[in-house]
């Protein structure tokens, strides 16, 4: 259970998150919806302890993430994976060397082991045969791929998803969906997606939330939130280019 | 207006003291950190290659024509009181007490800072550091102590072998074109040279090591704003590290002068 209270960020005078609530439930996938920079890779980052709020907390399993030491949290990260929107592989490492990067690190398992859980993880993205590449090798749905991978390599309970699916063609959107649903059915791991792509947030999502001008204004089930009475989040998820949200950004 | 030119100064200051606070404080965690286990010898020796043995050739080419040239230098001086038998002294004390460090120093820093910062800067911006971070990896451990010590390994013996260079440059330039004789210019540099003026030479280059490794990570670890920002930081980097290598050469110099006497 992941619950966020109050939480405000600000960089600088651009104020992103604004008394933002949000109850996360273990087991479900949720998917957090919501226009280019409107503060969901900021959200994720404080999930994950990267960034620490101005005000506000997350609180995850009855922890406030801004409070624990370097040591709980490192541990409590153990239990995370995250997919960075744009993969921010390791450059200096070897596409072997980041998936396994917390195996070899983090545990004392053998050479076999890790090079078999890393194969493993690399199957499950449908990737094989490019362990020994660099990153700079690969194209982008393959760096996005091998960043999947990493981050499902130590069987984590959490996985934040930023942007899955961007960047990638339509048949492997559709298998990365395929994979988020799988490891939430089979491993029964919680998720937060974040995208803007609806066709995966149909897909994949449990729960779908709208982050709209530092809030979430409306969470429901996707059966619920395509018949939504919110006008925002009615020109969201159909896409027009008329409705509240723009005329409000041309007011501003 | 006036009230406008004190808020300026007073936020340069203000940053001044966060930079020099915010390097001071990588500066601790990474000694708090640096010998607590599992040490990553991999990781160390890696780039004991990439600073140290890699910045042979520019070290050499320096200080073979420094010695060089402060040999012609003082033999134009000296020529006039037809002293040029000292010139082997002058040049064996200038350059391991002053020379071989800090041009080594600043070298170093043009060569092997800059490449920390536009590293870690890279790593920083395409959010590779965030990663590391959510991998429950230490980025000071993983990043920084291991450029940190191979350069306190590296930097002094790169000065010594400066040393060396220098030295050989003068007795080039001594022997072969100011027909000094080699046994001479040899006497003349050993004798007057003392441990001390060696060790002081590398205790200086020691804490050019920290000024380097830190500010290249401190500045890489600042870096915002894509490619430009990491031209930025690697710029200031450089611009940094040699002042402050050059301050604190002086303040060393001063400091062993008033102790030695
Ligand atoms: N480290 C940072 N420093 C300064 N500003 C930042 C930082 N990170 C994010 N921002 C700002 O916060 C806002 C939200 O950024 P964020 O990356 O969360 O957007 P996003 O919702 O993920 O957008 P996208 O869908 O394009 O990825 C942006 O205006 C961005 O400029
Ligand atoms: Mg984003």
């Amino acid at each position: 259970m992941i619950q966020i209270i109050n939480l405000n960020k600000s960089f600088g005078d651009n104020h992103v998150l604004k008394n933002m609530n949000l109850n996360i439930e273990d087991g479900i996938t949720t998917v957090v919806i919501g226009r280019s920079g409107c503060g969901k890779s900021v959200l994720l980052k404080h999930i994950i302890g990267i960034l620490k709020p101005d005000s506000g907390q997350v609180i995850v399993d009855g922890q406030d993430v801004s409070k624990l030491s370097a040591k709980e949290l490192n541990k409590l990260r153990l239990n995370f994976g995250m997919i960075f929107q744009g993969a921010a592989l390791f450059d200096s490492l070897t596409v072997y060397e980041n998936v396994g990067f917390n195996l070899i690190e983090h545990t004392d398992l053998d050479s076999q082991t890790i090079a078999r859980r890393v194969k493993e993880s690399m199957a499950l993205v449908g990737l094989k045969g490019i362990e020994d590449l660099r990153p700079a090798e690969l194209s982008g749905g393959m760096k996005k791929r091998v960043g999947l991978a990493r981050a499902i390599c130590m069987s984590p309970k959490l996985i934040l998803y930023d942007e899955p699916t961007t960047g990638v063609d339509p048949i492997l959107a559709d298998a990365i969906n395929d994979l988020i649903k799988d490891l939430h059915d089979k491993l029964k791991v919680t998720s937060i997606v974040v995208t803007h792509d609806m066709v995966s947030a149909y897909k994949v999502g449990d729960k779908i939330s709208m982050l709209y001008d530092g809030k979430i204004i409306e969470t429901s089930a996707p059966e619920k939130i395509k018949n939504t009475t919110n006008p925002v989040v009615k020109q969201f998820i159909t896409g027009a280019a008329e409705g509240p949200i723009t005329s409000r950004e041309t007011n501003e | 207006m006036n009230h406008n030119i004190t808020k300026t100064i007073g936020m340069r200051f203000q940053n001044l003291f966060l930079y020099i606070g915010g390097a001071t404080l990588l500066f601790i965690k990474t000694l708090l950190v640096a010998f607590t286990p599992p040490l990553k010898v991999r990781h160390i020796l890696q780039q004991m290659r990439k600073t140290g043995v890699d910045s042979l050739p520019i070290v050499f080419l320096t200080s073979l024509f420094t010695g060089m040239v402060l040999a012609l230098q003082s033999a134009y001086q000296m020529q006039r009181i037809s002293a040029q038998i000292y010139i082997a002294s002058l040049v064996a004390l200038s350059i391991t007490r002053e020379l071989g460090p800090v041009l080594t120093g600043l070298v170093v820093a043009g060569r092997v800072g800059a490449s920390i910062t536009a590293e870690l800067g890279t790593m920083k911006v395409t959010e590779q550091i965030d990663a590391l971070e959510t991998l429950a990896a230490n980025p000071v451990k993983y990043l920084v102590v291991p450029r940190f010590l191979a350069l306190l390994i590296m930097l002094p013996l790169l000065t010594l072998y400066a040393d060396c260079i220098g030295i050989f440059g003068g007795y080039i330039v001594g022997v072969f074109k100011l027909n000094l004789s080699p046994s001479i210019y040899m006497n003349m540099t050993t004798n007057p040279l003392q441990l001390k003026d060696v060790f002081t030479g590398l205790f200086k280059s020691g804490v050019f090591a920290i000024i380097i490794s830190i500010i290249g990570c401190h500045e890489g670890f600042r870096t915002t704003g894509g490619a430009e920002g990491v031209g930025r930081s690697t710029t200031s980097s450089v611009v940094i590290a040699f002042i402050l290598i050059i301050a604190a050469d002086c303040f060393f110099t001063a400091l062993f002068y008033f102790i030695g006497r």
